[in-house]
């Protein structure tokens, strides 16, 4: 069969890239963008709505939204994506035909209904539960439908992904070990299995026992499987965010990583232990053992917090590696000054590591310390936390990389350059505002998904401080920053890959590989170690400065 | 690079280089101290949050709860009973759509052991002091 795939030749790479591949790759991102476009306005309108002087939507929509917002994004833009970016980082990477395409088009397929009867769904009224939707809160049975069909499109996507690497590897497609892109990849697929067989063991159930064929749904059981899938769920983007920033590093700067032993065992870190952190979403919940909660939450002694925090590391070090082999090397941060800034592909890329590490990262292990979470749990706090992780950090990393696939795999040049370039930031500017004064309202006690803080129609009154206020209302500010930051991505997207000019061979850009940083010994990136000793400080002092607030507080026994 | 295969075949064999190491260390030990302090504070602080939960059946705790407000009822505000139990009771306290029921008073610096229901489903939490309750399952405890 394999004469029967035709392939074309990567003037960059000089890869043999499959062209049955290569559509997929363009389908999925395709399907992503469209729906990140539909979230993303959703989440204006709830973030116009949470603005009390706006006050946009009536309390029936705001739930709708919110609940669309969720779904869309978290999980329609950002699984349709890592689909495109598995298959990237199988046939692309490896050289191979990809397996079983028809197969793999059949999940996109079922990805793509799913995603659109889960729309509608909601956009119907009967369905406004959240994306967490928990029980009893009973959603309509196409509600549940839906998320299963999208789920089951997506495990397709990852046994196609597996099926390619088995091919590769048998027609020895490559030399040696798989990339190190791959390997985050095959990382982020194997997470992936485990958290779509933990969806399907909650949300088959559900569904049932809304077409009123099960009884009963227990709300802790419910709770506790969920999040077994949501919690992973994040891992997965954490993985695919993560051989993301290496992709763009190497494709942009040629970098090497420092240590393929070090980054790969990171991945393997997340492998074994991200999984078992999904009682950080239970902390307060009644019936589970404090021991469970520590033991589970510090993810086996904060293994998997390592795992990131190396390649906080390694990422930032191998770009200052190379960098410095190019000849940048004046000073402590000359390699960053002369680093590419002009270049979304970069820009995004450098900003989703450094926001992901001191917006969604510190806030995300501080969240998730048993006795802290007191003080923030269902607060504004936890989207101001995962807008750091999932928007700041996956979210910009995918845009980021969009920037490469659009002359490699669309072989389009960019439309409106100036835009593509500014994007980058303005989105980062706008998000950053959305983490921080999320989760200033929250450490003031503003509760999530809550479509008043006035509690007008309450019987009893109760005043946030106005501090709550001012931030909601640079919440809303900094939401529209986003909201034009996405806008800006759409356009170009769409517009490149409608009317940008097809790419020539000299349009391309240059792969400027650095082959060696020499020895182990010899390497030097002191730039790196400045900025992961801010990072490192400003984390130990924010965790015990939460104790401190933590202290404060009533004691409860 | 990161998209090709590994320069060095043996790439598990390679010397990883000093300042990859320290960081991983000083990481590593970073996660213990955190872990530790999870440990210690549930010894040493005062805000950890009761493991006490149990099953109960709604009726007999709004009875419980309603036995209560009558019994120690001072006023009322908004419809709502406003109830003074004596020190060291057993208070009971129902979240429901959308208040707390009934209204407590307690007194400064004494001890009660309070237990909490959800009626309707949903999560409740007292301004900075999140706990959740689920839909008939538990009553938590504190003091
Ligand atoms: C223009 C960009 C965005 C804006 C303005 C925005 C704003 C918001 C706001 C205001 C909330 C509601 C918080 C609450 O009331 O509880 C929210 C919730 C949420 N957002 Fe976003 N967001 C944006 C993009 C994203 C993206 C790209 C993702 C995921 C990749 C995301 C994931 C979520 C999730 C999962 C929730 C929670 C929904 C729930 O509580 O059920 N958001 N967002
Ligand atoms: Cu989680």
């Amino acid at each position: 069969m394999a004469t029967a795939t035709q392939f074309r030749t990567c003037p960059t790479t000089g890869l043999r890239i499959d062209l049955k591949a290569e559509n997929l790759i363009k389908a999925n991102a395709v399907a992503a963008v469209i729906f990140l476009a539909v979230g993303g306005l959703f989440g204006l309108g709830v973030a116009l709505t949470r603005w009390p002087a706006v006050h946009l939507l009536p309390a029936d929509w705001f739930y709708l939204a919110l609940t669309a917002h969720g779904l869309d994004v978290l999980i329609v833009w950002i699984i349709f994506f890592e689909i495109a970016i598995l298959y990237f980082a199988s046939a692309v990477l490896l050289n191979s035909r990809l397996a079983a395409p028809r197969w793999a088009w059949g999940g996109f397929a079922l990805m793509l209904i799913g995603a659109i009867i889960v729309n509608i769904a909601v956009l119907q009224g009967q369905s406004t539960v959240m994306f967490t939707s928990y029980a009893p809160m009973m959603a309509k049975p196409h509600f549940y439908l839906g998320i299963i069909l999208f789920a089951v499109g997506a495990l397709i996507g990852c046994f196609v992904f597996f099926g390619t690497l088995v091919i590769a590897r048998e027609e020895r497609t490559y030399q040696g070990s798989i990339p190190l892109v791959t390997f985050g990849a095959v990382t982020a697929a194997i997470i992936a299995v485990f958290t779509i067989a933990s969806g399907a063991i909650i949300l088959i159930p559900t569904m049932l026992w809304s077409m009123g064929l099960v009884s009963h749904i227990d709300s802790l059981m419910y709770r506790t499987v969920w999040w077994a899938m949501g919690h992973s769920s994040q891992q997965i983007n954490v993985s695919a965010q993560v051989a993301v920033w290496y992709g763009i590093a190497a494709i942009v700067l040629g970098a090497r990583t420092l240590s393929e032993k070090v980054s790969r065992g990171a991945f393997l870190l997340y492998i074994l232990f991200l999984q078992l952190a999904s009682a950080h979403h239970l902390l307060v919940d009644p019936g589970i053992s404090s021991e469970w909660k520590v033991f589970n939450t510090s993810y086996a002694i904060y293994l998997a917090v390592l795992g990131s925090m190396i390649h906080g590391m390694t990422v930032p070090g191998s770009i200052e590696a190379a960098q410095r082999a190019h000849g940048y090397t004046q000073g402590l941060f000359g390699w960053l000054r002369k680093a590419p800034w002009g270049n979304p592909a970069f820009s995004g890329m450098f900003m989703s590591i450094v926001l992901f590490g001191f917006l969604g990262g510190i806030s995300g292990v501080v969240m998730g310390t048993e006795q802290l979470n007191i003080i923030m749990h269902n607060t504004l706090y936890a989207p101001g936390h995962f807008h750091g992780t999932v928007v700041a950090g996956t979210t910009l990393a995918f845009m980021a990389i969009t920037y490469l696939v659009i002359p490699l795999i669309f072989r389009r040049e960019l439309v409106m350059k100036k835009i593509a370039q500014w994007q980058p930031y303005i989105f980062a500017l706008g998000v950053s505002g959305i983490s921080l004064f999320m989760m200033g309202a929250g450490t003031l006690g503003v509760s999530r998904r809550h479509w008043d803080i006035t509690f007008a129609d309450a019987p009893l009154k109760f005043d946030y401080p106005e501090a709550a206020f001012l931030m909601m209302g640079l919440n809303g500010l900094s939401a529209i920053l986003a909201a034009l930051g996405g806008i800006m991505y759409i356009a170009v997207v769409v517009g490149s890959v409608l009317f940008g000019k097809p790419t020539t061979d000299t349009s391309l850009p240059k792969l400027n590989v650095i082959s060696s940083y020499g020895s182990a010994d010899s390497i030097k990136v002191p730039g790196t170690y400045v900025l992961v000793a801010v990072f490192f400080v400003s984390f130990v002092l924010y965790y015990f400065i939460n104790w401190k607030y933590l202290s404060e507080i009533w004691p409860l026994r | 690079m990161a998209v090709t295969p590994p320069s060095e075949r043996i790439w598990w064999k390679e010397p990883v280089a000093k300042a990859e190491l320290v960081w991983i260390v000083i990481a590593f030990l970073w996660g213990l101290v955190m872990f530790f302090m999870m440990i210690y504070w549930h010894g040493s602080g005062k805000q950890n949050l009761s493991n006490e939960a149990y099953r109960t059946d709604p009726a007999v705790y709004a009875q419980k709860a309603q036995a209560m407000a009558e019994k120690y009822k001072v006023g009322e505000e908004a419809g709502i009973p406003v109830v003074h139990p004596p020190a060291g009771s057993d208070v009971y306290l129902i979240a429901r759509l959308w208040q707390w029921w009934p209204i407590l008073e307690l007194e400064k610096d004494k001890d009660y052991r309070l237990h909490i229901m959800s009626w309707t489903g949903c999560m409740v939490f007292p301004h900075n002091r999140s706990i959740s309750i689920l839909r008939s399952t538990p009553t938590t405890t504190w003091w």
